[in-house]
C-alpha cells in the first residue's frame, strides 16, 4: 500500500464505514422492493436493477459534496439513492405518481433531482456523457469548485460521444470523473465480445488519468474516488475510473432465463464470494465497528423503510391529466 | 421596435451585433463551436467577438459536434447560457441525440425541475455549389420535436431581435440562418436595444389577391415574385412566420382568409416538411374562405447536386412562384 492510499483508507472513518454499509443496504433493499413491485405487476414499464453494484455508487457519492453533480443511467436507482434521493419520492416516480421526483413523467430511467445535484438518469446508453462534461464546463466557467461524475456501464464504451468528450475534457481540464461500471454484460452479451483492446487505454490515449478498482469493495472505491475527485476539484482535470463489478440480476427484471449468456454458477460465485455488502459487513465486524446483532437490526430497519416508501407510493395519486401538456417548455 | 434609421447591416453583422450585446449584458452567455474564435467561423459571422470577449467566452472546439453540443446541454442546465455554432446545417445530424433525446426532453422528463437555456445557431440553404452534404435545409426535423423551438429569420433586423430573444429564453432553441444571406442581404436595423418575441409572424408586404407564406431566404423570393405579380395586376401579400415553433397560426390563417389563396414556400424539402405543416394549418383554419388548394413549394426532392445547372433546378425561384401564383389566381 502506498502512503497516499493508506492515508485515503484512514479517511474512511468508523462513522463513514457504517454509513456506507447502510447506504448499500438501502440500495439493495430498494431494488428488492422494485423486483417485488414488478413481479406483482404493480410497476409499469421496465426495471433495471443495480443489485451487486452498490459499492460503486456509494463509494463514489460518499466522496462527493451534496452540490456536486452526477449523471446516471437506465440502471440508476443506486446512483440516485447514494447521492441523497428519498425512497418515497423515487418509488412514487417508479409508479408514475404525482409525488414522484419528476411528477411521474420520467419514471425509473429518468429520475432527476436538482437538490442532490442529480442531473438525471439517462435511457440512451452513454447519453449523459455530454451533459456531465457540460456541468464540469459550468463549474470551471463559474469557478464554483463543483465536480461532475458521469456514471456509465461498459456497454457505453461503444458510443463515440465518450471519446469526443474525453478529448475536450482533457483539453480544457474540466473537473469530471468518468466512472465505468463494468458489470461484464452489455445487456445479454459478454463485454469481451464487444470491446476491443484495453478499457483504461481509451482514457489514457487522451492523456486522461485512469485507475482501476475492485467495484465490490466500497472502501477501495471511496479511496480511489476521493483522490480523483479532490484532484479534479483542485484543477487537476478529468479522470477515468474503471470499477469491476457484477450485475446480480438480468438486464431488466423480465430477463429471467439467462443461461444462454451466463451460467448460474458464475452468478452464484459473485453473490457468495464477492458481495459488496457482505464483504463490507465482515470488515465492520473485524474492525470492531459494530456487532452482528446491530447489522441484523439495521437490515430489518432498512427493509421497513423501503416497505413504507412503497406503501406511500402506492397510496399517492397519479398526476392530474392536465399535466400531460405541462413542462414541455420552461 | 425603436424607430428605424438609415443604418443598414448585413445579415451576418446583425447576428454578430445581437451576440455581442447579449454577451455584454450577461456574463453567462458564451459561444462554442468549430473555428468560432480567431477565425470568426468560415462564414466570418463571428469576426471580432473573440477580440472583445476573449477565449474564456468564445471557445474553439474540436470537430466534435455531438460532444460540444452535449457539453452545451449540460452547461445550460447548470448555469451557463451557451450559444452553439454548427457550421453547416447538414451537421445537425451529428447532434441529433443531444438535441432530440436530451435537450428537448430534459425539462419534461424532470417534471420541470431542470431547464436547458441554450441556442444552437446553424445554417441552411443551397446555391453555394457545395453539394449534397453542405447544402441542406433540415429545419423541419427539429420542428417535429416537442421541447424545441425553431427560429428562422429572413431579414437582418429580424435576425438581431429574434436572436436576442432566443438567448434570453429558457428553452433549447435552434436558430437557422441562410448562409447565402449572411453577406449578400442587407437591410435596415434599428440602432437601439430591441427584441422580437417568438411566435409573432410579420406581414412583409400587404396584398389582397394571394398570400405567399415564406421563410428565410424564400421571403426575398416571394417579394420578388410579388413585384412581378403586381405588374400583371395581382396583389400578393407576403407573410413570414419568423418562428416555426412557436407558430403564429392566426396571422397565416387571417391572411389566407383575406386573400382566399395561399402558396407556402420554404427551402426545405416539401415532403413531410415545413410547407406541408403550414399548408395544413392554413387549410384547416381558412378552408371555407379559400378559392383553391393551398400550394407548396420547396426544394426538389433530390440530394442537392453539385453541378450548377442541376443545383439551380432544386431551389424555388421568383419565376416558379410567379407562375404558380398566376395560375392559382386565374382559376377562380
Amino acid at each position: 500500500m502506498t502512503p497516499q492510499t493508506e492515508e485515503a483508507v484512514n479517511m474512511f472513518s468508523k462513522e463513514l464505514a457504517l454509513h456506507a454499509y447502510r447506504q448499500m443496504l438501502r440500495i439493495r433493499m430498494f431494488e428488492e422492493q422494485v423486483n417485488e413491485l414488478y413481479t406483482r405487476a404493480l410497476m409499469p414499464g421496465l426495471a433495471h436493477l443495480y443489485s451487486g453494484e452498490e459499492a460503486i455508487a456509494v463509494g463514489i457519492c460518499e466522496a462527493l459534496k451534496k452540490e456536486d453533480y452526477v449523471t446516471s443511467t437506465h440502471r440508476g436507482h443506486g446512483h440516485c439513492l447514494a447521492k441523497g434521493a428519498t425512497p418515497n419520492l423515487m418509488f412514487a416516480e417508479l409508479l408514475g405518481k404525482e409525488a414522484g421526483y419528476c411528477h411521474g413523467k420520467g419514471g425509473s430511467m429518468h429520475i432527476a433531482d436538482p437538490a442532490t445535484g442529480n442531473l438525471g438518469a439517462n435511457a440512451i446508453v452513454g447519453g449523459s456523457m455530454g451533459i456531465a462534461t457540460g456541468a464540469a464546463f459550468s463549474s470551471k466557467y463559474l469557478n464554483n469548485g463543483l465536480v461532475a461524475v458521469c456514471f456509465f456501464g461498459e456497454g457505453a464504451l461503444g458510443q463515440g460521444l465518450l471519446y469526443e468528450v474525453l478529448n475536450i475534457a482533457q483539453l480544457w481540464k474540466l473537473p469530471v470523473i468518468y466512472v465505468c461500471e463494468n458489470n461484464l454484460y452489455n445487456e445479454y452479451t459478454h463485454y469481451s465480445e464487444t470491446t476491443a483492446g484495453d478499457i483504461c487505454a481509451r482514457a489514457t490515449a487522451f492523456g486522461v488519468k485512469a485507475e482501476t478498482v475492485d467495484g465490490q469493495d466500497v472502501q477501495a472505491v471511496y479511496s480511489k474516488a476521493k483522490q480523483l475527485i479532490d484532484d479534479a476539484r483542485a484543477g487537476g482535470g478529468p479522470a477515468f475510473l474503471l470499477c469491476n463489478t457484477y450485475r446480480y440480476t438480468g438486464h431488466h427484471v423480465g430477463d429471467i432465463n439467462r443461461e444462454y449468456y451466463r451460467t448460474k454458477q458464475e452468478e452464484q460465485e459473485w453473490k457468495t464470494g464477492r458481495d459488496p455488502i457482505q464483504l463490507h459487513g465482515e470488515r465492520l465486524l473485524h474492525e470492531g465497528f459494530t456487532d452482528k446483532a446491530t447489522l441484523d437490526a439495521l437490515e430489518s430497519e432498512v427493509r421497513e423503510e423501503m416497505k413504507a416508501a412503497v406503501e406511500f407510493a402506492i397510496a399517492t395519486p397519479y398526476p392530474a391529466l392536465e399535466e400531460v401538456e405541462m413542462h414541455v417548455y420552461a | 421596435m425603436p424607430d428605424t434609421t438609415d443604418r443598414e447591416l448585413t445579415f451576418a453583422q446583425a447576428v454578430r451585433e445581437a451576440l455581442a450585446e447579449e454577451m455584454r449584458h450577461d456574463s453567462r452567455v458564451c459561444i462554442l463551436g468549430e473555428d468560432v474564435a480567431e477565425a470568426g467561423t468560415p462564414f466570418k459571422v463571428l469576426s471580432g467577438l473573440v477580440e472583445e470577449f476573449g477565449t474564456n467566452r468564445v471557445f474553439d472546439t474540436p470537430i466534435s459536434e455531438a460532444g460540444f453540443t452535449g457539453i452545451a446541454v449540460g452547461a445550460a442546465m447548470t448555469g451557463i447560457r451557451p450559444v452553439v455554432d454548427i457550421m453547416f446545417g447538414d451537421f445537425l445530424t451529428l447532434t441529433m441525440d443531444q438535441m432530440v433525446n436530451q435537450a428537448a426532453k430534459i425539462h419534461y422528463m424532470s417534471g420541470g425541475k431542470w431547464k436547458v437555456p441554450m441556442v444552437l445557431r446553424t445554417t441552411l440553404g443551397a446555391s453555394r455549389r457545395s453539394a449534397a452534404q453542405h447544402s441542406q435545409s433540415l429545419h423541419a426535423w427539429l420542428c417535429h420535436v416537442p421541447g424545441l423551438k425553431v427560429v428562422i429569420p429572413s431579414t437582418p433586423a429580424d435576425a438581431k431581435g429574434l436572436l436576442k430573444t432566443a438567448i434570453r429564453d429558457e428553452n433549447p432553441i435552434i436558430f437557422f440562418e441562410d448562409k447565402m444571406m449572411h453577406h449578400k442581404l442587407k437591410g435596415p436595423v434599428p440602432t437601439g436595444e430591441y427584441t422580437i418575441p417568438l411566435g409573432v409572424a410579420e406581414v412583409k408586404r400587404v396584398g389582397k389577391d394571394i398570400s405567399l407564406i415564406a421563410t428565410s431566404s424564400m421571403v426575398q423570393v416571394a417579394l420578388g415574385a410579388a413585384d412581378m405579380l403586381a405588374e400583371i395586376g395581382i396583389s400578393a401579400e407576403v407573410v413570414d412566420p419568423r418562428t416555426l415553433w412557436p407558430l403564429d397560426e392566426k396571422t397565416l390563417i387571417d391572411s389566407a382568409k383575406k386573400t382566399s389563396r395561399a402558396i407556402v414556400i420554404d427551402e426545405g424539402y416539401g415532403r413531410y416538411g415545413v410547407t406541408s405543416e403550414l399548408a395544413s394549418v392554413i387549410s384547416e383554419g381558412a378552408f371555407y374562405d379559400l378559392d383553391g388548394p393551398v400550394l407548396r413549394m420547396g426544394a426538389m426532392h433530390v440530394p442537392i447536386p453539385f453541378s450548377p445547372p442541376l443545383e439551380d433546378l432544386t431551389v424555388p425561384t421568383e419565376k416558379m412562384l410567379f407562375d404558380a401564383a398566376k395560375k392559382l389566381c386565374s382559376k377562380s
